[in-house]
């Protein structure tokens, strides 16, 4: 659409960050620029930046929503450190997120916005346009609010509706910067507002006049050209890590005909799988909305009992209240999907921020000896992927599965290949048998240690369970001392098997060498990318990402052994590493951690790395 | 027999007390009045006509709650309290059982209120055996939450300084579809009660009086005591006028908005003045009266005190499902993962 040819840049990867008022529609910008990315090709991962409360105070810092696009040529790990192109509708956006703008970096901004009042409610002493602040930034400047309202003028558009469309504008002159194509947006907006044409119409104009604007003042001298990315061949989509953990649910519960059941409670940054979930009845799924996480919990347990595959969704603070009932299922030893979407703690903590300081919660905190499976995702995507697991495991093997997503991934979004159905993994829970007259409660395969699923309205099966000690194959209350020792055994035998049935723990690089880095779940993006950085530039260094957390993989130790050093990266004060040093007691074990409700840096990682192997 | 709720599975088989016997010893202390409640269970679940298979026993923590290791069905005893909440994913999941849930005055109104008001006001079709011995038993000595305000306990060694909840009030201040109450002592009424429990689309509430000899004993005497309880109790019957004494001499009028004992045959008061019980009325004015009476000025109501119609949260569940598998254009999981925007690379 470009008249003049602009000199292009090439560039392999692009952060882009979109920030403004909660009301402002930051959070639609950037999921329509990212789908124009993903329709060129490119890779891409996006995450949500919003403050907790639902409208905080206008023009305050309190108030800005941001929504962050990170694309690339080449497979893209991570939702982006550093920002490369950031637009920033208010004063109170601008500020507090130009931290995060890479020096050089373009900032596109509404010179409407800055007034002495905005200005002094971002908490800026004096215009930033006026100071130096900005110097090192390559300030694309426009009145935008003005330039929409013009644009609009012959439509008789009223004020309001008009600057509630500038976001479109700005949309629009980044189109430009980056050379896009406005079609498919413009066939969103017509099917967004089927029922509303003016709408179209106002959107079509305003993103039209944004992009049109930037070529007529050339907002920036060339043009910034992300090239597809090299992509595996197939179809794709883009999706959250919420929404991939409740596809994953429904999945699993086609592939093995239980009927899926989720009683939960809504709870930051856990609800969409609930809200997903409750979307689909069309699949058969039950989806209750309890009174309390307990209650969430427990009806899934009842649910279980009956057959159904039973799964609760939640996050940290509400997997503190489950805890007694996770011991419930596991006494029980009935499937139960627990789905954590960890936030930052204790208490209520850092509700809509990152942290990864649940694990031991995870693997630990119940009473008694209680052993669950404990599984971590570690992208968006690959949430589908493990909360399929979770439950195939669990129903397979009769035993709570725990799976650790975080907010970040929860929240984040990254594109997914399609898989068919006819290609995930079977799932074959062991049912028993109706009649069946060896039938027992606590029967077990000689193999595995699981117990058979005897499913109520079933004829000749009828038994009793619950949270009592029961006798070891009959299922009769037993206070045995002897039994007690033997059903504990079993229960951690049990669970300690299905390392047989997870894939080897998998090394990005050489399994011997100077240092290894270890790091698990929502971490893998940045650790990735780092350590991928240092084997670039020649560096000795190997990464092991774990999702299969208990039990570990059975050649965990031997790739620990492989190594000079090792190092664990977390963001907790290092939960994942003492659990290796109580399973695995090694000297050179250390550690890198970080609570700050933050993702790692990858330069920070990097930073970390070259220390631990320049030291001898 | 009645019509009983369709969704559960119905046997042409005649079972007896023997098809739901438990093989396992029943541990309950001798004369506790949990050993009643069984019997009455044990008579009225294959009068109920379902198949054995489906029935499921859930309970929480308590003396009460180890009543499921007492009965053939299949069974599963909870945690403290949680027993409503278990139970309401076993009816979800499974509609076609009918479930029965045991649970105590502790259990379910101090550590499972919670999820005892919010069962009823869901209306789950699940049937709650609440055993109201007014004491912590398995812990041996602790007031409850239905308590008598000054009794002495083992951790009120003053007398409780607390209000107990009235179970029917409570029952219909969450919204409740039925409440019933009976005492331990008489089998017949319980099995009735029961009965109607089964019959009932809803959740079904029903409170056993029950004696606790060990740490409350005849902590219902003076209701439910067989020198008194001709002039204490009055046992509702649908249809009927509320009437109650030793020779049915006395009954409950409405005067002005408030209920009031009256002698039949004395200031010109004749049988048809007294009221007549509607279990099935909606609106529950003059049965939460009802719930609520106790001596000395009035006598306490048994039976089945409401019993109305609304529909259930299973059904509601089972209807939005059927009718969203009918529009939905998603009909399995490989629709849903290629729904919305999607493209090929």
């Amino acid at each position: 659409m470009a008249k003049k040819k602009r000199p292009v840049i090439e560039r392999e990867e692009v952060v882009v960050k979109f920030v403004g008022d909660s009301g402002d529609g930051m959070q639609l910008t950037g999921s329509m620029f990212s789908d124009v990315a993903a329709l060129v090709g490119n890779d891409l991962a996006t995450f949500p930046d919003f403050p907790a409360e639902i409208r905080a105070p206008q023009n305050t810092v309190a108030g800005v929503s941001g929504f962050q696009v990170h694309m690339g040529s080449s497979k893209i790990f991570t939702t982006g450190d550093l920002v490369d192109v950031l637009v920033a509708m208010n004063p109170a956006s601008l500020r507090a997120n130009l931290k995060w703008a890479k020096k050089g970096a373009t900032i596109l901004t509404d010179t409407d916005a800055y007034d002495d009042k905005t200005i002094e409610k971002a908490g800026y002493k004096q215009n930033p346009f006026t100071d130096s602040s900005l110097d090192s930034f390559n300030m694309v400047k426009a009145p935008i609010t003005t330039l929409t309202k013009e644009s609009l003028k012959e439509l008789g558009v009223d004020t309001k509706t008009a600057e509630r469309s500038k976001n479109m504008f700005a949309l629009g002159m980044l189109y430009y910067i980056f050379n896009r194509d406005l079609k498919p947006s413009f066939k969103y907006f017509e099917e967004k507002f089927k029922k509303k044409p003016e709408l179209v119409n106002i959107n079509k104009i305003v993103l039209q006049a944004g992009y049109n604007y930037a070529d007529t003042v050339e907002a920036l001298e060339s043009v910034i050209q992300v090239s597809p990315a090299n992509m595996e061949k197939g179809r794709y989509r883009n999706i959250t890590g919420n929404v991939a953990t409740a596809w994953g649910l429904l999945a699993a519960s086609e592939k093995s005909g239980r009927p899926l059941f989720l009683g939960s409670y809504p709870i930051t940054p856990a609800t969409e799988i609930l809200m997903e979930l409750a979307k689909h009845k069309s699949l058969g799924a039950k989806v209750f909305q309890a009174e309390d996480e307990i209650a969430g919990i427990c009806s899934a347990i009842g649910a279980s009992f009956t057959g159904a595959l039973a799964c609760t969704t939640t996050s940290g603070p509400g997997l503190s209240l489950k805890s007694e009932a996770i011991g419930l299922a596991v006494i029980t030893e009935l499937p139960l999907v627990i789905v954590n979407v960890q936030r930052g703690g204790p208490s209520t903590g850092l509700p809509t921020k990152s942290e990864q300081s649940d694990l031991y919660q995870a693997l630990f905190g119940r009473n008694g000896e209680c052993p669950v499976i404990v599984i971590a995702a570690s992208s968006s995507e690959n949430c589908f992927y493990y909360a399929y697991m979770a439950a195939k495991l669990s129903m397979e093997h009769m035993t709570p599965a725990i799976l650790l997503t975080d907010g970040y991934l929860g929240f984040g979004s990254t594109l997914f290949r399609i898989p068919k159905m006819a290609d995930m993994p079977a799932i074959n829970p062991p049912i028993a048998k109706a009649n069946d007259p060896t039938y027992k409660p606590y029967k077990r395969d000689p193999e595995t240690f699981v117990r058979q699923w005897a499913i109520p309205g079933t004829e000749g099966l009828r038994h009793r369970i619950g949270g009592l000690e029961k006798e070891n194959i009959v299922g009769t209350v037993s206070t045995d001392p002897m039994n007690h020792q033997i059903m504990t055994d079993l229960r951690a035998a049990k669970v300690e098997k299905v390392a047989d049935f997870i894939p080897e723990q998998e090394i990005n690089g050489t399994a011997n060498g100077d240092l290894l880095v270890v790091s698990w779940g929502g971490t893998f993006g940045a650790v990735h990318s780092a350590v991928s950085q240092m084997q670039k530039e020649g560096r000795n260094i190997s990464h092991a990402h774990f999702h299969y957390i208990m039990p570990l993989p059975k050649n965990t130790e031997t790739i620990l052994k492989g190594f000079k050093k090792i190092v664990v990266c977390e963001l907790n004060s290092g939960q994942f590493v003492n659990y290796l040093r109580m399973k695995f007691p090694m000297p050179n074990i250390s550690q890198f951690n970080k609570v700050q409700g933050l993702p790692f840096m990858i330069n920070e990682l990097t930073d970390k790395f070259n220390q631990l192997l320049e030291e001898k | 027999m009645d019509f009983i709720n369709m969704t559960v599975e119905r046997t042409n088989v005649q079972l007896s007390k023997a098809d739901f016997e438990s093989d396992q010893m029943v541990k309950w202390c001798p004369g506790c009045g949990g050993h009643a409640i069984l019997a009455a269970v044990e008579r009225v679940f294959p009068k109920i006509g379902y198949r054995k298979e489906n029935f499921c026993m859930v309970s929480g923590i308590g003396c009460s709650s180890r009543f499921p290791y007492y009965v053939n069905t299949y069974g599963i005893h909870g945690i403290h309290g949680r027993a409503a909440a278990i139970s309401t994913g076993v009816k979800i999941a499974n509609p076609r059982l009918s479930v029965w849930t045991v649970t105590g005055d502790g259990d379910s109104l101090a550590i499972g209120g919670n999820h005892f008001i919010h069962v009823i006001r869901r209306n789950v079709d699940i049937n709650i055996l609440l055993f109201n011995n007014q004491i912590y038993g398995l812990t041996k000595g602790q007031f409850s939450p239905t308590t008598p305000m000054g009794k002495i306990t083992k951790t009120s060694p003053m007398g409780t300084i607390e209000h107990p909840f009235n179970i029917g009030e409570l029952v219909m201040g969450a919204q409740g579809t039925f409440f019933a109450r009976v005492p331990d002592n008489n089998i017949a009424l319980m099995t009735e009660c029961m009965f109607e429990a089964a019959k009932h689309d809803g959740t079904s509430v029903t409170e056993i009086m029950e004696n606790c000899i060990i740490f409350a004993d005849k902590a219902h005497a003076d209701v439910t005591g067989k020198e008194v309880k001709e002039e204490t109790m009055l046992v509702l019957k649908n249809g009927a006028p509320m009437v109650f004494g030793k020779n049915n001499d006395k009954g409950l009028i409405l005067k002005d908005t408030m209920l009031e004992v009256v002698e039949i045959g004395k200031n010109g008061i004749t049988i048809d003045d007294i009221l007549v019980h509607d279990q099935y009325s909606q609106d529950p004015g003059i049965q939460l009266m009802l719930a609520k009476l106790a001596p000395p000025h009035f006598p306490m109501v048994f039976g089945v005190i409401r019993s109305a119609m609304y529909p259930t949260y299973d059904d509601l569940v089972e209807e939005q499902i059927k009718y969203a598998k009918e529009t939905s254009k998603i009909k399995n999981v490989d629709d849903l993962l290629n729904s919305g925007d999607t493209w090929e690379i």
